[in-house]
C-alpha cells in the first residue's frame, strides 16, 4: 500500500446488528482517478460509498482523505460532493437556487455565487432552465441539475451513488460520456457506484469489483476483463460473461477445475472441434451475433461471430478454442494460470 | 361529431352525475338546505303570543351589533383564536420534529403526544377541572408547597379565558403533531444527507428544507386550527359555562344559549350566518392558496 494515495479505506468493516455490511475493504484510490464500485445488489457497494462519504460510521478501520484521518469525521468535514441515485433536489428550490445551496449556506458572496452557478449550468447544457422547479424538468434534466451541484461544490472528490439508474439506456449513455469528460476538464477524484458492469468498464480507471460486502478484485478494466482473479469476477464482468466450462469435459485438465473461455475467443469447427453442443439462441446486435449454445458441463457458453449469422435454434455445433485462451481457475475458484 | 361520440359523451356525462348525486343529494339535504332556512328565519323577528312572527329585514343582525355582549364574545373569540391557533401549531411542529427524529421509544413519545386527542373534550374537560379546582386542584396543590395562595382559575374574569385556552392548546396539539408527522415522513431522507454533506447546520436545514417542504399542510392545519377555534366549545359547558360575567364566551356558544337557554332563534340565526360568512371565507382562502402553491412533486 502507497502511503501517499489521495483517499485510503483501511480494513473498513461495518455490520448491522451482527449481519454482514461490508468487511475488510482497502482501497487506494489515486487523486483524479475515476474509481467505480461494482456488484449484484446487496454486495456493499453503496455502504461502502456512504462509509466514504460519512453518512455512516464504520465499525473498524480507518478512512484517510487527503493526508487527513477522517474516520470519525461528519460528511461535511470531509470536503466532498456527492451525486445521489434519487438526486437528492430540493423540490421547493428553483434550479438555480438547487444548484447555490451549498453555496448559500457557506456564504460565498452572490456575485461569485452566481458566476458558478451559470457556469455549471453552462457545463452541464441546463441554460434557460434556472427559474424552473425541479418538477418541471425530465429526469436527465434533473440529474444534470444534481451534477451542477456537485460540480459548484468545488470539491476534489466526488461520490456518485448509481447516478445514471434512473434514466433510459440513451440517455445513460450520453451522460456516461458527459460525466467522462467533466472529470477529466475539472480534475476531480470520482467514486462511482454501479450495478451495471458497462458502466463501469467503459467509465472507470480502476474497477472494483465486489460480492457479500468484500471486494473480490480491484484492477483496471482490462485487469478485471482479462485477467479475472475468480470465477464469480469471471461471470460477472464482460457482455456476454465468459464462458465456464467444468474440467471433466476437457482434455488436460483435472476434475475439479474450472475452465473460462470469453466468447470472442470461441470458433466454429467444421469438423473435429473439441465440444459438441446445441444452439439455444442467437442474439442479433448489427455487427455482431452471439449464439448462445448449451452443453451438459458447461455454462453460459457463447460465441461471438462478426455480422449477421443464422443458426437453426436446436442445431447442432461442433466449437474449438486455443488452450492458451484459456482460464483456469481451481477447486475453489481461484484463478490459477495466467494469460500471456 | 360522430352519432358514437355524441353518445359516448353523453353517457359519461350521466355517468359523472349519478356519482355527484349520493354527496350532493345528502349535502343539500344537511347543509344547503338549513343553511339556507337560517338566512331566512335570521330575517324574521322572534314569535311571541302577542306578537306574531314578521319580516323584520336586517334588524336582528343591527340588534346584535348593538349589544355589548356581542362585541365581548367576538373579542374573546378573535382573542382565543389568536392564542390557540398559533400556539398548538408552534407545539404540534416542534413534537413532531422531535418525535421524528432519532430517539429511543419514539412510539412511545408519539403514543403520549397523541393520548389527548383520542380523549373526548368532555372527558378532557373533566380532567382539567380537577387541575384547576381551587383548593383541592392539582395547580393548587402544587402551589400551596411552595407557599402560594389559593387561586379560583376558572372562576376570575382575568384567567378564565386563559384556563380555557391552555386546555384546548393541550387538545389541539396533539392532533395537529400527527398530521406534521405525516407530513415530515414523506420528506426523503437524502436531502437531508445532501444538506449535511454541504455543511449545513440542523437549524438551516429545518428552516430552508423542512419548514418550506412542510408549507403546504401548515396552511391546512392552520386552516383546521381556525374553524376549530370557533367549532370546539365542549369544554365550556364543563369548565365555565362561559362565565364569569362572560369572560369566557365563545361565539358558538353564545349562539348555542340564544338559542337553547333564552329560546331567541331569530338572533341565533342571525349569529350563525356571521359565523358561516366568516368559515367560508377562510375556507375560500384556503383553496384558493392550496390550489396555486403546493404542487411541489
Amino acid at each position: 500500500m502507497s502511503g501517499n494515495a489521495f483517499v485510503t479505506m483501511k480494513n473498513i468493516g461495518k455490520r448491522w446488528n451482527g449481519q454482514l455490511g461490508v468487511e475488510g475493504i482497502t482501497l487506494d484510490i489515486e487523486e483524479g482517478e475515476f474509481v467505480a464500485l461494482l456488484g449484484p445488489s446487496g454486495c456493499g457497494k453503496s455502504t461502502t460509498l456512504r462509509l466514504l462519504a460519512g453518512l455512516e460510521v464504520p465499525d473498524e478501520g480507518q478512512i484517510i482523505i487527503d493526508g487527513i484521518d477522517v474516520t470519525g469525521a461528519s460528511a461535511a468535514q470531509r470536503n466532498l460532493s456527492m451525486v445521489f441515485q434519487s438526486y437528492a433536489l430540493f423540490p421547493h428550490l428553483s434550479v438555480a437556487e438547487n444548484v447555490m445551496f451549498g453555496m448559500k449556506v457557506r456564504r460565498v458572496p452572490k456575485k461569485e455565487r452566481l458566476a458558478k452557478m451559470h457556469n455549471a449550468l453552462d457545463m452541464t447544457g441546463l441554460h434557460g432552465l434556472e427559474d424552473r422547479k425541479p418538477s418541471a424538468l425530465s429526469g436527465g434534466q434533473r440529474q444534470r441539475v444534481a451534477l451542477a451541484r456537485a460540480i459548484v461544490a468545488g470539491r476534489k472528490l466526488c461520490l456518485m451513488d448509481e447516478p445514471l439508474s434512473n434514466l433510459d439506456a440513451k440517455l445513460r449513455a450520453a451522460v456516461r460520456k458527459d460525466i467522462k469528460k467533466l472529470q477529466k476538464d475539472l480534475g476531480m477524484t470520482i467514486v462511482y457506484v454501479t450495478h451495471d458492469q458497462t458502466e463501469a468498464m467503459s467509465m472507470a480507471d480502476k474497477v472494483v469489483l465486489m460480492k457479500d460486502g468484500l471486494i473480490e478484485q480491484t484492477g483496471t478494466p482490462e485487469q478485471l476483463y482479462s485477467e479475472p482473479l475468480n470465477t464469480f469476477v469471471a461471470e460477472f464482468v464482460g457482455a456476454p460473461p465468459m464462458a465456464l466450462i467444468k474440467g471433466t469435459a476437457l482434455q488436460g485438465y483435472a476434475d475439479d477445475q474450472t475452465i473460462g473461455i470469453r466468447a470472442e475467443k470461441m470458433r466454429l469447427a467444421p469438423e473435429g472441434g473439441r465440444m459438441a453442443c446445441t444452439v439455444t439462441d442467437c442474439e442479433f446486435l448489427g455487427a455482431e451475433t452471439f449464439i448462445g449454445l448449451a452443453h451438459e458441463s458447461a455454462n453460459g457458453l457463447t460465441i461471438k461471430l462478426d455480422g449477421k449469422a443464422h443458426m437453426e435454434i436446436g442445431s447442432k455445433v461442433e466449437i474449438t478454442f486455443e488452450d492458451k485462451d484459456l482460464h483456469v481457475f481451481g477447486p475453489t475458484g481461484k484463478r490459477m494460470n495466467n494469460i500471456t | 361529431m360522430s352519432e358514437l361520440a355524441k353518445l359516448e359523451r353523453r353517457r359519461r356525462a350521466i355517468y359523472g352525475w349519478l356519482l355527484l348525486s349520493p354527496a350532493a343529494i345528502l349535502l343539500s339535504l344537511f347543509a344547503f338546505y338549513p343553511s339556507i332556512a337560517t338566512l331566512w328565519s335570521s330575517l324574521f323577528s322572534r314569535g311571541t303570543r302577542r306578537h306574531p312572527v314578521e319580516f323584520v329585514g336586517v334588524e336582528n343582525y343591527t340588534d346584535l351589533f348593538a349589544d355589548p355582549t356581542f362585541w365581548i364574545v367576538v373579542k374573546n373569540n378573535l382573542f382565543y383564536a389568536g392564542i390557540t391557533v398559533p400556539l398548538s401549531m408552534f407545539i404540534a411542529l416542534s413534537m413532531a420534529l422531535w418525535a421524528n427524529s432519532k430517539i429511543s421509544a419514539k412510539g412511545f413519545v408519539r403514543t403520549a403526544y397523541f393520548t389527548p386527542t383520542v380523549l373526548p373534550m368532555i372527558a378532557a374537560a373533566n380532567l382539567w377541572l380537577f387541575f384547576y379546582t381551587p383548593g383541592l386542584g392539582v395547580l393548587d396543590q402544587i402551589g400551596s408547597l411552595f407557599g402560594l395562595p389559593s387561586v379560583n382559575w376558572l372562576g376570575q374574569p382575568e384567567t378564565a379565558l386563559w384556563a380555557i385556552i391552555i386546555v384546548t392548546v393541550w387538545k389541539e396539539s396533539g392532533f395537529f403533531m400527527i398530521f406534521y408527522l405525516a407530513a415530515l415522513q414523506t420528506i426523503p431522507e437524502d436531502l437531508r444527507e445532501a444538506v449535511d454533506i454541504e455543511g449545513t447546520s440542523r437549524w438551516t436545514y429545518t428552516r430552508r428544507i423542512v419548514l418550506p417542504m412542510l408549507m403546504p399542510m401548515t396552511l391546512f392545519i392552520g386552516v383546521n386550527a381556525v374553524i376549530n377555534s370557533v367549532k370546539l366549545i365542549d369544554h365550556l359547558f364543563i369548565l365555565t359555562k362561559g362565565g364569569p360575567s362572560d369572560a369566557s364566551k365563545l361565539i358558538l356558544y353564545y349562539i348555542w344559549e340564544q338559542a337553547f337557554a333564552f329560546f331567541d332563534t331569530p338572533h341565533a340565526a342571525a349569529l350563525t350566518m356571521m359565523v358561516l360568512l366568516v368559515l367560508g371565507i377562510v375556507a375560500a382562502v384556503q383553496f384558493y392558496f392550496i390550489d396555486r402553491r403546493t404542487h411541489y412533486q
